[in-house]
């Protein structure tokens, strides 16, 4: 038994059992997601007529107020790519997106994982990035056939290379185990990060890519008898609430040709 | 009486109902005290059919709750295990106990399954940072005599023997 906890702690011989077995157990998650398919369900079967017209009605103008911001969008793009050319440095290529569903969140909550219903069928792959539409949710760590396992940022075995968006300060955001707070640990107390600062992903560790947002600092700490500042942020994504999330692909990706 | 084949499948049902109840999603305030489900329906088939069902299909009910909640392979399997270990030792004298003291004893049981999560947990670096992780042990006492009856009278019914 503990033979088997070392090589699954220290080796990766057992990925492939597991793979296996996560497909097998899938449907365990399924039948436990059921009763809340079935609220779903209900919410969009059962709406009275007055709320769908208002749905609609707020849809439409979000709808026109979202085509209005992006009028500008092309030219923007292509001033920025020129710009970019002219700064010898590449061009930032645009990220394609899978919606994927949470089916399942891990029954321990010291472990911040979520199951999603896309796997390996999808093309899904290890270490792939998710986002909802605030920030950057998590990675996949293990992927089934038809499901796959994401480790969410504020798991407190996780921590991902980040930058402040004002003023590019490169700093490690680390997972604590809350689902309302990230740490920056070990930068200097004379670093320039404010309260209100935005942590976007700096691309660093090559497993996400640049320029998603990840959190809002809420708090510093400078005490002069410590030897780096104690950084709180709050991540911007909705990370116990949203129920649809992306799958980002990138043009250098394994799961895209 | 016409014994025809035994219904074990009464006992993988149980199984797979501990373990889908292990993974259902539960409201925030309460996920520190979700019931150990499958420590439960193993300590009652443990005590009930120590003959059926043992160690080894604790081994197989922990791998699979592994993989379901993404934890270190063999970290419920060892834990099952030695929970079906001390149940097997003590099930002669579980069986004549009084229903509140089996509660305690489930108590001890489902403990020490939390203790040893928490050791291999802490293995990986992912430990609990307070005393929050023994919570389930109070929720499936309480909760054990509910289990008892509902799988005593389902064993009596369809005699899984």
């Amino acid at each position: 038994m503990l033979v088997l906890v070392v090589a699954d702690l220290r080796y990766n011989s057992l990925d492939y059992a597991r793979g296996a077995l996560d497909t097998l157990l899938t449907p365990i998650y399924w039948v436990a997601d059921l009763p809340t398919q079935f609220g779903q369900w209900q919410e969009t079967k059962l709406q009275s007529r007055d709320d769908l017209l208002q749905e609609t009605e707020r849809l439409r103008r979000e709808n026109l107020v979202m085509q209005g911001r992006s009028l500008q969008m092309a030219s923007l793009q292509a001033d920025n790519t020129r710009l970019r050319a002219l700064l010898n440095s590449t061009a930032l290529l645009r990220d394609d997106v899978l919606v994927a569903e949470l089916i399942g969140v891990s029954p321990d909550p010291v472990r911040h994982q979520v199951v999603l219903d896309k796997g390996e069928s999808d093309a899904v792959y290890l270490g792939q990035p998710l986002i909802d539409a605030d920030g950057l949710v998590g990675q996949v760590v293990e992927v089934g056939e038809l499901t796959s396992r994401v480790l969410l940022i504020t798991d407190s075995t996780h921590s991902l290379p980040v930058q402040v968006n004002r003023n590019g300060v490169r700093a490690i955001a680390e997972g604590v185990g809350s689902l309302q707070r990230l740490e920056i640990r070990h930068v200097a107390a004379t670093t320039d990060i404010q309260v209100g600062d935005l942590l976007e992903s700096s691309g660093l560790g090559g497993r996400f890519p640049t320029g998603y947002p990840v959190a809002t600092v809420v708090a510093v700490e400078r005490d002069p008898g410590q030897p780096f500042a104690r950084i709180l942020a709050k991540p911007t994504a909705a990370i116990d609430r949203s129920r649809h999330v992306l799958l980002v692909f990138r043009a250098d990706s394994p799961g895209v040709n | 009486m016409e014994e025809g084949a035994n219904a074990y499948w009464v006992i993988l049902l149980s199984i797979l109902v501990a373990l889908i109840l292990a993974v259902t999603p539960m409201p925030a305030w309460s996920v520190w005290g979700r019931p150990e489900w499958v420590a439960l329906v193993v300590i009652y088939w443990t005590i009930a059919l120590p003959h059926r069902v043992g160690i080894f299909t604790a081994l197989l009910i922990g791998i699979a709750m592994d993989v379901l909640e993404g934890a270190v392979l063999g970290q419920n399997a060892f834990a099952l295990v030695v929970v079906s270990l001390l149940a097997m030792v003590l099930y002669q004298r579980l069986r004549v106990f009084s229903l509140w003291q089996q509660s305690m004893v489930v108590f001890v049981l489902v403990g020490i399954n939390q203790l040893i999560c928490q050791w291999v947990q802490n293995l990986e670096g992912a430990g609990a940072q307070s005393l929050f992780f023994l919570l389930p042990a109070c929720s499936s006492a309480l909760l054990w005599p509910v289990v008892l009856h509902s799988l005593r009278g389902l064993r009596r019914f369809y005699r899984v023997t």
